[in-house]
């Protein structure tokens, strides 16, 4: 069932940065309690700077904090809209349109094994997904993989909830090299994979998964504009046709995709 | 309150705010975040009478003050509409308008013929200026010839409210509009996207999967404004205005132009509340100026 969603002006109570181009927006709902959302869903985030930032961005949830009534967001400042969203300041608003698209699929039993794979800042929603499935009495294990230690994020938020392994390109951190030659892949096995990050390195994971028989979903992050499904740009190639990654994602199995 | 009744042709809407086709779905996809039933019309995407996949992705570019999209079209055809679709939305508590596409005028008068079967749904907006696909669409609607082609299979076919929708990528968009109106459209709409291009410059190559695409925002406004302008003074139909529009002031403008009602397209993805605001606006506006009714200020500019 979809939750229902929402736009709401949010107020940001911190903001951190995080390594060299990251940073983090906590943000409440002043007003009332936050909506249910659920781990891979995704919030549309208005950008009010200037004429280069027209569209909102879509930007993952990467943590909720009920306790707090909080909403995180972990944004890489990559062009004009994440730098604008990265100089926002405590007590600004931040208009946000959520929770959008479908999350993942939560594990029906608790002893399964779940691994949760992310790179670079791929690895935000994993972190909220992981801590659901904590909360079910599972112990998740995380594959994270980056260029180097500086762009690893939040690794003390994963160890809380989870088994953090870890590769970097450098081999400044972890295991030297991608997270696909991690050893944790051949030496532990797994019953589901769950994968966000960049593109090659999803379709590396998914490989991986399907040689295994292993079930695995991945989470699309195409460019978009409305969110909603209406004005159908997010479109991925599906065994089904193009459908919208912001409706019948962003989170996909990966025999639903037409990756080799 | 001010009266926002507004007609085109023979279909009354309840405010002149309407949402443009493929901004805003079927309206069931907004209906979480906006009273679809204070809109004064919703255009619902454009259909075809067979499926189209569309382009492939990417689709879209963010531009200044505005956005490129070559969607081309994607639906699941006339059939899948009139089946599943229609019955969700006939009961909307708005006017539904369907805008209907096609390859050659045979094509656009059948998808039309079943549109006009559907009890609830009182219009239809002709789509002969999508400049996204190749077979058809703007084709059609850059000469004088291909637009009252169209047109003319379609009026026999239907016997509802007509409304024809322009391309601005012509050299002389008057001519087109008095085209349509002779051979029988209720209602002109104006304007269609722009075509534009954009270039990654990183992979020294066009961002759009086919190289160009349709121009929306506000960044379109003036010219689409001009255009409104223009077209209202030339025909004696009613026009309904579209480009850019992303608040009230933009809407009276348009109105002030000649348009008897305005679609909100863009503007839906930064806010998908947007037309109710817009409309909640025009209300605001005549009353502070104490005018009755939205009908007193169509084309009042000079």
């Amino acid at each position: 069932m979809a939750l229902k969603k929402h736009i709401i002006d949010l107020r940001i109570v911190s903001r951190e940065v995080l390594g060299e181009r990251f940073v983090l927006l906590k943000c409440t709902d002043p007003q009332a309690e936050l909506p249910p959302m659920m781990p891979g869903q995704f919030a549309q985030l208005r950008v009010d700077g200037s004429k280069e930032t027209f569209l909102r961005r879509p930007i993952s949830i990467n943590y909720v904090d009920t306790r707090q009534n909080q909403v995180w967001f972990l944004v890489q400042l990559v062009g004009a809209g994440s730098r604008a969203l990265g100089c926002l300041q405590e007590g600004d608003v931040l208009n946000a349109l959520l929770p959008l698209g479908n999350g993942f699929s939560m594990p029906v039993s608790p002893q399964k094994r779940h691994l949760l794979v992310g790179g670079g800042v791929g690895t935000a929603p994993l972190l909220y997904l992981g801590a659901q499935m904590s909360l079910l009495g599972m112990r998740p294990a995380f594959l994270l993989g980056a260029r180097s230690e500086s762009m690893l994020l939040q690794l003390d938020d994963f160890r809380k909830v989870g088994d953090v392994y870890v590769t970097t390109e450098d081999g400044s951190m972890g295991e030297k090299g991608f997270v696909t030659q991690h050893s944790i892949l051949s030496e532990q096995h797994f019953d589901r994979i769950s994968v966000c990050g960049p593109s090659p390195m999803m379709k590396s994971v998914a490989r991986y998964a399907r040689l295994n028989s292993i079930p695995c979903e991945v989470s699309l992050e195409n460019m978009m504009a409305c969110g909603l499904g209406a004005c159908l740009c997010c479109v991925e190639k599906t065994v089904r046709g193009n459908v919208c990654v912001c409706t019948d994602g962003p989170v996909f199995d990966i025999n639903e995709l037409t990756w080799e | 309150m001010a009266n926002l009744i507004t007609n085109i042709g023979a279909l009354v809407l309840k405010n002149p705010v309407m949402t443009a086709s493929g901004t805003f779905g079927y309206g069931i996809e907004f209906q979480d975040v906006v009273d679809i039933a204070a809109i004064g019309g919703i255009i619902v995407k454009g259909t075809t009478f067979l499926p189209r996949q569309g382009n492939d992705y990417p689709r879209m570019a963010e531009t200044p003050s505005g956005m490129l999209n070559c969607v081309g079209l994607q639906n699941k055809g006339v059939l899948y509409f009139c089946e599943t679709i229609y019955p969700k939305i006939r009961k909307i508590g708005t006017q539904m308008i369907v805008n209907v596409s096609g390859s050659s005028p045979d094509d656009y008068a059948r998808c039309a013929e079943c549109i006009g079967a559907l009890e609830d749904i009182h219009a239809i907006e002709l789509n002969i200026s999508c400049p996204n696909v190749h077979d058809g669409g703007m084709a059609f609607g850059v000469t004088t010839e291909g637009a009252s082609s169209v047109v003319r299979a379609v009026r026999k076919a239907y016997g509802k409210t007509l409304i024809v929708k322009l391309s601005p990528n012509v050299t002389d968009i008057v001519s087109i509009a008095k085209a349509v109106e002779d051979e029988g459209a209720d209602a002109v709409s104006l304007i269609n996207t722009l075509m534009g291009t954009s270039i990654d410059i990183e992979r020294r190559r066009r961002t759009l999967s086919i190289g160009t695409g349709g121009l929306s925002g506000p960044c379109v406004k003036p010219v689409a404004l001009r255009m409104v302008y223009q077209v209202a003074k030339a025909v004696n139909i009613p026009v309904v205005g579209l480009g850019g529009i992303s608040n009230a002031a933009d809407a009276i403008e348009f109105i002030m132009a000649g348009a008897s009602a305005i679609e909100i397209g863009t503007a839906n993805f930064l806010d998908p509340a947007v037309s109710v605001k817009v409309a909640d606006g025009i209300n605001d506006w005549l009353e502070d100026h104490g005018i009755a009714s939205v009908r007193d200020i169509i084309g009042v500019a000079e």
